[in-house]
């Protein structure tokens, strides 16, 4: 049996069914990552012996019928800006190289409840600022669909560990698209959900007003049910809310007869690439043809969403990772004669450029004197930009959007020039600046082969509305194209 | 001197909030215990944690904000405050900056004769910082994080003050409004009462402000009353020899009793605040307002008009007893077992304020309980106990809380009444002092106290002193 092809909803079926033990799965993904991981390098590190042990107890529990949920004994990757009780947690930064949490992140913890098997920690952006995964201290990660091409980021460890079939599932986290994006890149299903709605306990912060958990995973299904076992009302994070629908899987219906969905005209005109813009349209076409309402609005304000975003994301930023500073945990500098010398050797050393970049921006905007200019304007910005999304979703159910511009770039073309790279959040962080959910879901490919995905935003708490129109989607298209290793795995077939 | 100043003073006045628990975690706030034993992911500041405001904070705040005449901030909100410092586990103090819980207040103070009002600016919440400690043998410096995250409200004044008594009325005014609430017990020692003086000068008649300097670490209201002192003469001898006051943050040291300036480097910082985004405005309704201001209990002025009239005791005991909760809550609790108010009252006014003197404590650090002497009132009363016994087991009752009926027993204390036993002694004692007993018989009235001392003597103090100077007169007759 072919296991790391398998969804994970597939994976635990059969593992209730006792086709499947746990060890057998939670061995293939090591099988698989022993032939992968040197190329695509999904993970910052692997608990393949915690994982071995975990596997045998998680069985017990599922023997007994103590675990009959449908992600018991199904393997899983885990973002390394969570943390993870005993498990180096490191952001892929060098300043927390040797960091080792005393707690897991509740996310985690919600997971570990239903039975989950946590086989490593992926790689991402330096404290998840970035949109590549090629700031990470550990090296870049490579998109599987091809290894010149970045897997988007910050989550492109987890997106890349999931395409790669190394994993079932991963959980990744979205400040501005850093789910969405690299699922877009990889060909794969991901959704940031409503502000609130998983915990952000446990998560290192980057910018706490933005930062959201979330799934992803290779179909709707997957995402649904990995979304409605993390998603919990924590007393532990004052921003977590309390809400009684999340039962997301019951919004599994291929219907959307009459469901009204908006095309913003300004996110698809100057800037969105033609080969990403012709595979959207054609999935728009096919939701309508099911019976969607599909009409063109103008949504406005697009281009302040950039700057509002790095102006808050960064001052948030700078104020959150001033933690890191050597004094209790993680890197510190082997030479220095008094504290502040210390602290700033500690701190050029640990961190890399783009975080660097990030501290400057958000110290500078909540200085003294600028305040006022920057960051207060972009906080009545956001309140703008939040407005906007209200009148839209008071016509439509939902909008329909790129994820990215473009596919997947080739690496190392783009931290070269910051403020492009930026401009490539455009589709993704007015989502989290409004608190909204958005799921990216694989519609095509470009010429290259590369994936190109199809973004569903909706308002806030109606996740279950992007649910049944992306498995509609799902539903009424077959899916024709499989990363590289989906290819290997069949040429391999052949030659046997 | 030509010419006359006016010394012109604000406080910062820092006042830890007695809840069981810190601000933002579940961590006990006692004080003392081992170092970096009271901690936790959220107040060592680890990466993800987050921190979940204590309601019971915004509760006391606002009873001392309700208490001092502010108005209430209905939609509050925390900021933070970013500076590098060890002590500050996430390098960032979460704070209130752009909506304090309280704005716009006052307080009255009594100096003399004189009542003034001083303005309250505004009173926000915040978080403490652990504590430094540097190691000379090992030339290294420790952080404690036990005080990390207990909460603590900053209550800012208006420059209102014009000297140090002024100033020392005001905290203790403070100090008694945040006693009375149980918002905290205000010691100064322990730090959970902390002042900043803002002083400057100017000539009198003047209406500009003067540059201000900002004097920290004064730890006694000795020390705050040395600092101003000192610092309203620096600051006059400055502008005599033609200088300049610099405004500046200046440390005090008590021991050499002078303020010297900070480094720049720790003095012009630029916070950068900013909102907390991890955690959401307080939304304070009228009725949560209106609930606290049902739960305030009697403050100073209230309870003194009651004592008068219910206790029936003197204006100026009542001043004394009112003058701290700690007080105030032993007279009521005592009075309410034993319903003698005068009684109590006087234990509480000589030999309570004796002992607190003898041993240099304050009120707060009553340790008896209401109980014990409501008994040694009642065994005094009864006669169980004459009043030297009294006395002297009082003084078991302060130092150990004993329970005095158990203590009397015990040390078989107790007054002895049995007529036949004292009959005999005295026969006894008539037989040794026939000079005595002439004495007394001639009219020398003292003559009879010597006798009386000497059955006293052989009885070890415990006889009824009364029956034996009748049973005395009544065998000499």
């Amino acid at each position: 049996m072919d296991l790391k092809s398998l969804t994970a909803v597939e994976l635990g079926k059969k593992i209730q069914a006792k086709e499947v033990t746990v060890k057998e799965a939670v061995e293939a993904c090591f099988t698989q990552i022993d032939k992968v991981e040197k190329e695509v390098n999904s993970f910052v590190s692997l608990q393949k012996e915690a994982a071995l042990k975990r596997a045998e107890e998680v069985q017990k529990l599922i023997d007994d019928g103590t675990l009959t949920g449908p992600l018991a004994g199904v393997p899983v990757a885990i973002k390394d800006n969570m943390c993870t009780e005993g498990v180096t947690t490191t952001c892929s930064s060098k300043i927390l190289s040797n960091f080792v949490p005393t707690f897991s992140a509740e996310a985690v913890l919600n997971l570990e409840k239903a039975g989950a098997v946590v086989i490593g920690k992926t790689n991402m952006d330096e404290f998840a600022m970035g949109s590549t995964t090629e700031t990470s201290y550990y090296g870049e990660t490579k998109n599987p669909w091809n290894l010149e091409h970045v897997p988007g980021g910050s989550s492109g460890g987890s997106c890349a560990a999931v395409a790669a079939l190394e994993v079932p599932y991963a959980l990744g986290s979205d400040t501005g698209g850093s789910i969405r994006q690299p699922s877009s890149y990889c060909g794969i299903v991901g959704i940031k959900p409503t502000y609130g709605t998983v915990s952000r306990y446990g998560l290192i912060a980057y910018g706490s007003s933005l930062d959201q958990i979330g799934p992803v995973a290779r179909d709707v299904t997957d995402c649904a049910t990995v979304l409605e076992t993390i998603a919990s009302h924590d007393a532990k994070d004052s921003t977590s809310v309390e809400r009684q629908d999340t039962d997301f899987t019951s919004a599994l219906v291929n219907d959307v007869k009459g469901m009204k969905i908006g095309i913003p005209k300004d996110y698809f005109g100057e800037g969105l690439d033609e080969e990403v813009k012709k595979p959207i349209l054609e999935a728009a076409e096919v939701l309508k043809n099911a019976g969607a309402e599909i009409e063109e609005f103008d949504l406005g304000l697009v281009k302040y969403a950039i700057p509002a975003y790095y102006v808050i994301a960064s001052a948030e930023a700078s104020s959150n990772l001033s933690r890191f500073d050597g004094v209790k945990y993680g890197y510190r500098t082997k030479d220095y004669e008094e504290l502040h010398q210390m602290y700033k050797k500690t701190r050029s050393e640990g961190f890399g450029p783009e975080v660097k970049r990030r501290i400057m921006l958000g110290s500078f905007v909540l200085s003294s004197g600028y305040y006022d200019a920057y960051y207060l304007k972009a906080l009545r910005t956001k309140a703008l930009i939040k407005k906007a999304f209200d009148s839209a979703f008071a016509k439509y159910d939902m909008i329909l959007a790129p994820a990215a511009p473009t596919t997947a770039p080739k690496l190392g073309s783009s931290l070269s020039d910051p403020i492009k790279m930026y401009l490539g959040d455009i589709y993704t962080i007015s989502v989290n600046l409004a608190g909204l959910p958005g799921i990216s879901i694989p519609v095509g490919q470009d010429a290259k082969g590369l994936p190109v995905g199809m973004q569903l935003i909706g308002d806030c708490f109606q996740e279950k509305k992007l649910f049944q129109a992306a498995y509609t989607y799902e539903c009424l298209t077959e899916k024709k194209w499989v990363s590289m290793y989906d290819k290997t795995e069949a040429a391999g077939k052949e030659e046997a | 001197m030509s010419r006359q100043y006016e010394t012109v003073i604000g406080l910062e006045v820092h006042v830890e909030l007695a809840t069981k628990t810190k601000i933002f975690c579940g961590c006990s706030t006692a004080f003392g215990g081992a170092p970096n034993t009271h901690t936790c992911p959220v107040c060592t500041g680890m990466p993800g944690s987050l921190p979940v405001l204590n309601k019971k904070v915004v509760e006391y705040a606002m009873a001392v904000g309700l208490a001092t005449n502010c108005k209430i901030t209905q939609v509050c909100k925390f900021d933070r405050k970013n500076y590098f410092y060890p002590d500050n586990p996430q390098n960032y103090q979460i704070s209130q900056l752009y909506l304090p819980i309280a704005r716009d207040g006052y307080v009255e103070i009594e100096v003399g004769e004189q009542k003034k009002k001083v303005r309250i600016h505004e009173m926000h919440m915040e978080e403490d910082a652990g504590k430094l400690i540097h190691d000379e043998w090992e030339d290294c410096s420790l952080v404690d994080y036990n005080r990390s995250g207990v909460p603590l409200i900053e209550i800012v004044s208006e420059p209102d003050m014009r000297s140090a008594d002024e100033v020392i009325a005001y905290l203790e005014k403070l100090r008694m409004i945040c006693q009375y609430l149980g918002a905290s017990d205000c010691k100064l020692q322990e730090g959970s009462m902390r002042a900043d003086v803002n002083l400057s000068i100017r000539e009198v008649g003047a209406s500009e402000f003067g540059t201000r300097t900002e004097m920290k670490n004064l730890n006694s209201f000795k020390a705050i009353t040395h600092a101003i002192e000192g610092e309203r003469q620096r600051q006059i001898e400055l502008i005599e020899e033609g200088k300049k006051v610099i405004q500046e943050t200046r440390r005090w040291d008590d021991n050499k009793e002078y303020s010297y300036a900070m480094r720049s480097k720790e003095d012009a910082q630029d916070y950068r605040y900013f909102p907390e985004p991890d955690l959401v405005p307080i939304v304070i309704s009228d009725e949560w307002i209106q609930k606290i201001k049902d739960q305030q209990p009697e403050l100073r002025n209230e309870k003194l008009a009651r004592y008068e009239k219910d206790y029936d005791i003197p204006r100026y005991d009542a001043e004394i007893i009112t003058g701290t909760k700690k007080m105030a809550d032993l007279f009521e609790a005592t009075c309410a077992i034993c319903n003698k108010p005068k009684k109590v009252s006087n234990w509480l006014m000589v030999e309570t304020m004796r002992l607190l003197n003898e041993n240099g404590q304050e009120p707060a650090d009553i340790k008896f309980s209401p109980e014990n002497l409501a008994k040694l009132i009642e065994l005094a009363d009864a006669g169980t106990i004459n009043s030297s016994v009294a006395k002297e087991v009082f003084e078991k009752v302060f130092a150990e809380d004993v329970d005095p009926e158990k203590y009397v027993e015990d040390h078989g204390l107790k007054t002895v009444n049995d007529e036949g036993a004292l009959r005999t002694l005295a026969e006894e004692v008539i037989a040794k002092n026939p000079k005595a007993v002439e004495d007394f018989k001639g009219g020398k009235e003292k003559a009879l106290g010597a006798l009386v001392g000497q059955i006293m003597k052989a009885m070890k103090g415990k006889a009824n002193p009364g029956m034996v100077n009748e049973l005395l007169r009544e065998m000499l007759k």
